[in-house]
């Protein structure tokens, strides 16, 4: 006889066999981190049920009984091996296996050279993410499965990490996208999280085995692996149990079975936890802390004797909806406070009804609606106003402390803050899609440790040693909170240490702040995550200060959105009365736009009669059926030159010779076009970015965590290849030209080096030249001879001269490029002053240019009524000065010169845009808001990856807006508004 | 006091008169290596302190004044020496940092500038940072980077190679534990001493100590077992510092491990030899390339003492040398390749394969950019050169836990422990790269024999 145990994350699995290898008995259990206890108990009934096996061979494997195993003295082997082990055994002829586990995915190719893979530190798609996904849907894992089925569109999910997909799965939610199609999109999420991060450039192919909870018990999960393969996979009997029987397998020594269970039951974790100072060092303090929060309250009025005139506000957020009824001197009348069940209208909806039904007396004079689901909820209920969540939280403050000058909101999906000076808002700050630990984030923990949020966080304000959980993100989080338990942390420590890690977050990851002063005089904070006490209090030790909290903190939008609409009442509301309330019919349709080539998935909400609402485009010509005239965008014209290069391909003596358009050759393409066409090749782009081009390369990628733009390149190339050309060119190149705006002209590591990349990762055909040589084009004298000799080594007769030519060519078209380029930036900025629009300089890359990349960005701009130029439009008129960092970059010297030139052009703020993982921009994104912020100017920074949805940067770029506009919040100078 | 004095961009230097006043706070990326160099600093008149505080302080420091995007060093770097400060140890108006610049195209060359926004936003800015760097990047006029002073720091360094690597190499096997790392401190307090009086670093000293060392070395009782081989390689900070690896090298031991670290004499010497490569592949000046040539020679006669000590003893594994070493990354990665560790550490790679440690930690700080492309970037291609190769990269920062990385290790140790007992044969040379066509046996995939009923759940 012989045992295995499997603790994984989540789960314990145990199996026994008997001496001729054969499973006799199996179980599986959840051990909510009770992980001895649950182990011994195991071990107990085995030797319960078989009395005369005092000693077995007994062997422990997961990550989760790692340590506890040698402590114990039995036997530990790594999962993943384990797994290798038993699938040799039961399963010969197995090519692959995959395995999803609570917090693991893991590849294993069994055949033609053995190599087992596991996720790195970035633990999205597995089956913690899929639980995760599954609660913001009030789902059980099962129903998600079932509904999966009939599922009829698949949406881009992000698929790199749980809170990247949840902020695109919740906007999906909110505009009304059926959770049949949400469903199986989070399926092929894992899919693709799953291939992109685990095969790096090996094919999945052959036998292929599913093992683990998520594949054994979802079977819609194991059909989008099929699909995504091109195969059918086998989910094995016992699928559940491999690495447990691979335990087993390896088992050789002879373990009392006594003995151990004695040891595992008496087994005391000597690891001490981190833990910090306590929220508060007695009730005493507490108390006083209490009474000192009380005094914000808000002020009541009884709707049931009120007459008059009332004005009504909706927020609809990520997760909850709030609506609140005021009267005309500000008293809350009525308010709600729910989640959104993913259904924010059908709530609201009930909340007015109600409302009509119960205090007929009372009129609503005007409305307005705020938060993500603003627009939807504007044209279901015909709400007067539509205001940005921020202009709406600062009218609110305003009432509680009418000289505020910062204000900090946490809510279940987003931290905002920002900063009020001269009675307008003057910077904001957002959390970025990485670092979400808000409340949602609070909530998941609560929830998975079986309490209410509420109970929760009770539990953590006298905790007396919190723990020490640093400030990271919810996957990470994860695995600290339970080795912290396993630490023999408590739940009241935990808690504490949760909400500390939340206000953390908030002050060092997005605020970026290191103490109250930098902060403000006068701080009110709110959203629904500061009612928590915990949190108020981490919050208000962290800073050392006092702040005011008021008594509807997670009421503030809709409250500011009531008082925004009684500043602005028209004297008639438009707002639906009660009778087409009741009649009102709410369907949710999906459609794909077919108006031009993005082939936008559309979500239309219909409301009975023709009114209807889209969402999901990027433009507006699904909503007006008109094409869209020239915007003043540089954008649009950058690409447009661009792409235009291909009309000048011509066939040439020496063949086709392919280019993928991505990184630097957005920039580069007029040289090396113009280089390739006079030397006599044909040259081939590839085409525009979509997602089909990057699910293409995703397979040959091999760090994940690499930005988006170079993943693409993975796509292109492939794309070239597919197409038939046979000769791609992609030179290193360290360097880049230099402009003189500099101490050096670097191209970033992957930018200068991601050449190397594919040629070491994407499976070419054999004919296939990839010509990946390192070229410097820095060096105008020497690169006519170090040219030659490159191509000498792939092309027989082409001269030194003759490159010398090509290069003088391909100079000049690259600076007439830049000549068009600035000419059209300027033609755009002297349009917009003579027409008084705002400039925006959205700053990035070369390659932000690419629409895949930046999502329409820059259109949204446009539509907000503004101009869009580009850094390099303005950053000739700058000469090198000092910056505060080492300034080695061409590509970030430009944006240190666009940020200081329009320091003192008033018209004109910058937009910069930074790619996910993009490690240079954690030293350019500083160095350009200080440049701003000395002269007085707003920073707005947008970090984009993968993720499609825009709500949040539209919520970004209105805020700015406003804040430019220097209003209050009255619509009256509402130019901007989307 | 010593007056503050700021240079046109508004920096504050570092002047002479502080040199008198002043301590230097120097992080501690390798202890055996910057121990002896401390000591150099010392003896050339710097009140220089290599740092020691490592506990929790060091990180929450890091989050608080480093922008949390940036690489795990340079928040570990910098916390540490905040901490350091606000410890109260050192009076801040008479202390000073010093850090390394390199100057290349990774963000590493930006440290020293985010450790001044952070001393700045921590209200320290009257403390002078002093740039360490052979580039011309940064200069101060109480800080000269002599050439006695580069001198001795080169032996310094090969010193630290030289205690590290044999001291790797017996401590595993010795039979009395305890025994190589007591020689490593003797040796260190030797060398320090020496160092002190102005010796210690001419070229024949340098190869008579060395040769002292290694014979020292031997002279340790072994029982040679095989063990796990395993190699380290990755970005320099992470590859050296426990601090910034959770102290990886124990974790190795408790294992059983044999560690081969590839010292740092390779990365000075790679960061010479690019500018070769650069002007072979670019062009340039002549007269750089002859004086690079120069120093190149004199830093291979320093390994050449090294390796020729330690092949005096057969049983020690000698570093090959860093010409061969660089060959190896021949046909795998350009040598154009140069930001960070660039080229080296893909060739450091094939090294440690070629000399049979092919079960390899690829250490990275998360998110590193080099490491994308000469790490993580190139195992498969290393992966088709040498079939055995079993590399596992890690990832450090400060939201990693090291369970994550413990179980990944693990994961790497069990395929080497299998390799070893089946007795895979060291690769003397690399494979030709083969083709793999995928497997089409078409064997039965049983399920699992049940043994019946009745047992289906306890």
């Amino acid at each position: 006889m012989k045992i295995g145990i499997d603790i994984g994350s989540t789960t314990i699995k145990c199996v026994v066999l008997d001496d001729s290898g054969a499973l006799v008995s199996q179980s599986y259990e959840r051990h909510f981190s009770q992980i001895t206890e649950k182990a011994a108990e195991m071990l107990r009934r085995i030797r319960q049920q078989y009395p005369q096996q005092s000693a077995v061979p007994l062997s422990i494997t997961g990550s989760a009984g790692m340590g506890m195993a040698t402590s114990c003295g039995i036997p530990f082997i790594q999962e993943v091996y384990a797994t290798r082990l038993a699938a040799n055994t039961y399963l010969p002829g197995t090519d692959v296996i995959i395995e999803l586990g609570g917090e693991d995915a893991k590849i294993l190719f069994l055949t033609g050279g053995t190599e087992v893979r596991m996720n790195g530190t970035c633990a999205g798609g597995t089956g913690a993410f899929i639980d995760q996904m599954a609660t913001l849907m009030k789902l059980t894992p099962d129903e998600m499965n079932q509904l999966a089925t009939q599922a009829t569109q698949t949406y881009t999910i992000a698929s790199r990490c749980g809170v990247f997909a949840k902020s695109d799965i919740q906007p999906l939610l909110n505009q009304g996208a059926q959770k049949t199609d949400v469903s199986r999109s989070i399926f092929f999420a894992v899919v693709n999280q799953t291939i992109a991060g685990l095969a790096q450039g090996r094919p999945i192919q052959g036998h292929v085995v599913y093992l683990g909870g998520p594949l054994t018990f979802l079977s819609e999960l194991r059909r989008c692996f099929d699909e995504t393969l091109h195969t059918t996979g086998l989910c094995p009997e016992n699928s559940l149990y491999y690495a447990a029987l691979g335990a087993a397998l390896s088992s050789q020594d002879q373990v009392e079975l006594d003995q151990a269970i004695d040891r595992l039951e008496h087994y005391h974790n000597k690891e001490q936890y981190a833990s910090i100072p306590p929220l508060f060092r007695d009730t005493a303090e507490y108390e006083e802390f209490i009474a000192r929060h009380q005094r914000d309250q808000v002020e009541y009025a009884d709707p049931a004797t009120y007459q008059g005139k009332a004005y009504l506000g909706i927020d609809s957020g990520s997760t909850t909806v709030k609506a609140a009824v005021v009267t005309q001197d500000g008293r809350i009348l009525c308010s709600l406070y729910r989640p959104n069940n993913g259904n924010p209208v059908e709530i609201a909806r009930q909340f007015l009804l109600d409302f009509y039904r119960d205090y007929p007396q009372i009129q609503i004079a005007s409305s307005a609606a705020t938060g993500y689901g603003e627009e939807l909820i504007q044209n279901a209920f015909l709400a007067d106003y539509g205001v940005v969540e921020t202009v709406a939280h600062f009218t609110a403050a305003k009432r509680f402390m009418p000289d505020v000058d910062f204000i900090i909101d946490i809510g279940g999906q987003d931290i905002k803050c920002f900063k009020i000076r001269n009675g307008v808002i003057d910077n904001i700050f957002l959390n970025e899609a990485c670092s979400s630990g808000c409340g949602s984030f609070l909530q998941t923990f609560a929830n998975a440790l079986g309490y209410s949020v509420e109970e929760f966080a009770q539990k953590g304000l006298l905790a007396d040693a919190p723990v020490d959980l640093g400030s990271r993100c919810t996957v990470f989080m994860n695995s600290q909170v339970k080795q912290a338990q396993k630490d023999g942390a408590s739940i009241e420590n935990i808690s504490a240490g949760l909400s500390i890690s939340v206000v953390k977050n908030a002050l060092y990851k997005v605020i970026r702040a290191t103490s109250a002063s930098e902060l403000g005089q006068h701080i009110v904070v709110q959203g629904g995550t500061f009612l928590n006490d915990a949190v108020l209090r981490a919050f208000e030790q962290e800073l050392q200060c006092q702040v005011v909290r008021p008594s509807v903190a997670g009421l503030m939008g809709a409250y500011g959105a009531a008082l925004y609409s009684m500043k602005n009442q028209s004297g008639h509301s438009t707002l639906l009365g009660p009778q087409a309330l009741a009649e009102m019919v709410h369907e949710v349709k999906t459609a794909q736009c077919g108006l031009c080539n993005n082939h936008c998935k559309l979500t239309i909400n219909s409301f009975g009669g023709d009114r209807r609402f889209i969402s999901g485009n990027r433009c507006e010509r699904p909503v007006t059926r008109r094409a869209p005239g020239e915007a003043p965008d540089i954008y649009e014209y950058k690409l447009k030159l661009l792409r235009g290069f291909e009309q000048a391909s011509r066939p040439g003596p020496y063949g086709k010779i392919g280019l993928p358009m991505g990184l630097n050759f957005y920039e580069l393409l007029p040289f090396w076009h113009t280089f390739f066409t006079q030397l006599g090749f044909e040259v081939v782009l590839s085409p525009l970015s979509d997602r089909s081009l990057y699910l293409l390369g995703q397979g040959s990628i091999p760090s994940d965590t690499v930005c988006f733009p170079a993943k693409l390149m993975h796509g292109h190339v492939q794309t070239l290849i597919d197409s038939g050309v046979k000769t791609i060119f992609y030179p290193c190149m360290t360097y880049n030209l230099n402009e003189n705006l500099g101490d050096n002209h670097y191209n970033c590591p992957v930018v200068a080096y991601y050449p190397e990349i594919i040629v070491g990762n994407l499976p070419a055909p054999k004919d296939v030249t990839l010509i990946t040589d390192y070229v410097g084009l820095h060096r105008k004298k020497d690169f006519p001879q170090k040219m030659q000799q490159i191509l000498a080594k792939y092309f027989t007769g082409i001269t030194v001269q003759q490159v010398r030519q090509a290069m003088e060519a391909g100079s000049q078209a690259y600076h007439h490029y830049f000549d068009q380029v600035r000419q059209k930036g300027q033609q755009i900025i002297d349009e917009a002053r003579a027409q008084g629009k705002p400039i925006i300089v959205l700053a990035g890359r070369p390659y932000h240019v690419d629409p895949e990349v930046n999502h329409g960005i820059d259109k949204l701009i446009c539509a907000c009524g503004a101009a869009v130029v580009s850094e390099d439009c303005i950053s000739q008129h700058e000469e090198k000065f000092p910056t505060g960092v080492l300034n080695q970059w061409t590509y970030h010297a430009r944006l240190y010169a666009a940020a200081r030139y329009i320091a003192n052009q008033p018209d004109m703020d910058l937009v910069q845009l930074v790619s996910f993982g993009c490690g240079l921009d954690a030293i350019t994104t500083d160095e350009v808001r200080e440049i701003l912020e000395r002269e007085g100017k707003i920073y707005t920074q947008i970090k984009i990856d993968e993720i499609t949805n825009l709500g949040a940067v539209k919520i970004r770029l209105r805020s700015l807006f406003a804040a430019l506009d220097g209003t209050e919040g009255s619509a009256e100078h509402g130019k901007t508004g989307i | 006091m010593a007056k503050l004095v700021y240079d046109k961009t508004g920096r504050l230097e570092f002047t002479k008169e502080m040199r008198r006043e002043y301590t230097i706070l120097v992080p501690n990326m390798a202890p055996i290596h910057f121990h002896i160099l401390e000591s150099v600093l010392r003896s050339h008149g710097y009140n220089a302190v290599l740092l020691q505080n490592e506990d929790s302080s060091v990180v929450e420091n890091g989050l608080k004044y480093v922008h949390n995007d940036t690489c795990y060093p340079a928040l570990l770097v910098i916390g540490q020496m905040i901490s350091a400060i606000k410890s109260g140890n050192y009076d801040p108006d008479r202390t000073a940092l010093m850090i390394t610049q390199t100057g290349g195209g990774c963000r590493a060359s930006n440290y020293i500038h985010l450790l001044r926004k952070a001393l700045h936003k921590a209200g320290y800015d009257k403390v002078p940072v002093i740039s360490l760097n052979v580039s011309g990047l940064e200069k101060n006029s109480g800080f000269k980077l002599t050439l006695p002073l580069i001198r001795q720091a080169m032996a310094a360094l090969v010193y630290g190679d030289m205690l590290m690597l044999l001291s790797n190499q017996v401590k595993p096997y010795e039979t009395e534990p305890g025994r190589a790392m007591a020689l490593v401190e003797e040796w260190s307090r030797r060398l320090v001493a020496d160092f002190s009086k102005g010796n210690g670093y001419g070229k024949k000293e340098i190869a008579q100590n060395l040769q002292k060392i290694a014979s020292d070395f031997n002279d340790i009782p072994v029982q040679m077992v095989p063990k796990v081989k395993v190699g380290v390689v990755g970005e320099i900070y992470v590859k050296y510092s426990r601090l910034g690896n959770n102290n990886l090298e124990e974790l190795l031991a408790q294992e059983g491990c044999e560690v081969m670290i590839p010292g740092i004499l390779n990365f000075v010497m790679y960061s010479m030899e690019v500018n070769l490569d650069d002007i072979a592949l670019y062009g340039g000046s002549k007269a750089k390339a002859a004086l690079v040539r120069r120093m190149m020679a004199y830093l291979c006669s320093i390994e050449k003492a090294m390796i020729d000590a330690v092949k005096q003893y057969p049983r020690f594994q000698a570093p090959s040398p860093f010409y061969h070493t660089k060959s190896l990354a021949k046909g795998i990665i350009g040598y154009g390749c140069k930001m960070g560790e660039g080229w080296l550490l893909t060739a450091e790679m094939a090294e440690l394969i070629d000399a049979g440690y092919g079960n390899i930690i690829c250490t990275q700080p998360f998110g590193c950019l080099p490491n994308h492309i000469v790490g993580k970037g190139m195992i498969r291609k290393l992966k088709e050169v040498y079939p055995i190769s079993n590399i596992v990269p890690i990832d450090y920062d400060p939201s990693a836990t090291s369970v994550n990385q413990e179980n990944r290790i693990k994961l790497m140790l069990a395929i080497a422990r299998e390799n070893l007992q089946a007795g895979s044969p060291r690769p003397a040379t690399a494979q030709p790269i083969p083709q793999v066509a995928p497997s089409k046996a078409k064997a039965a995939m049983e399920p699992i024999p049940s043994s019946g009923g009745g047992h289906g759940t306890f």
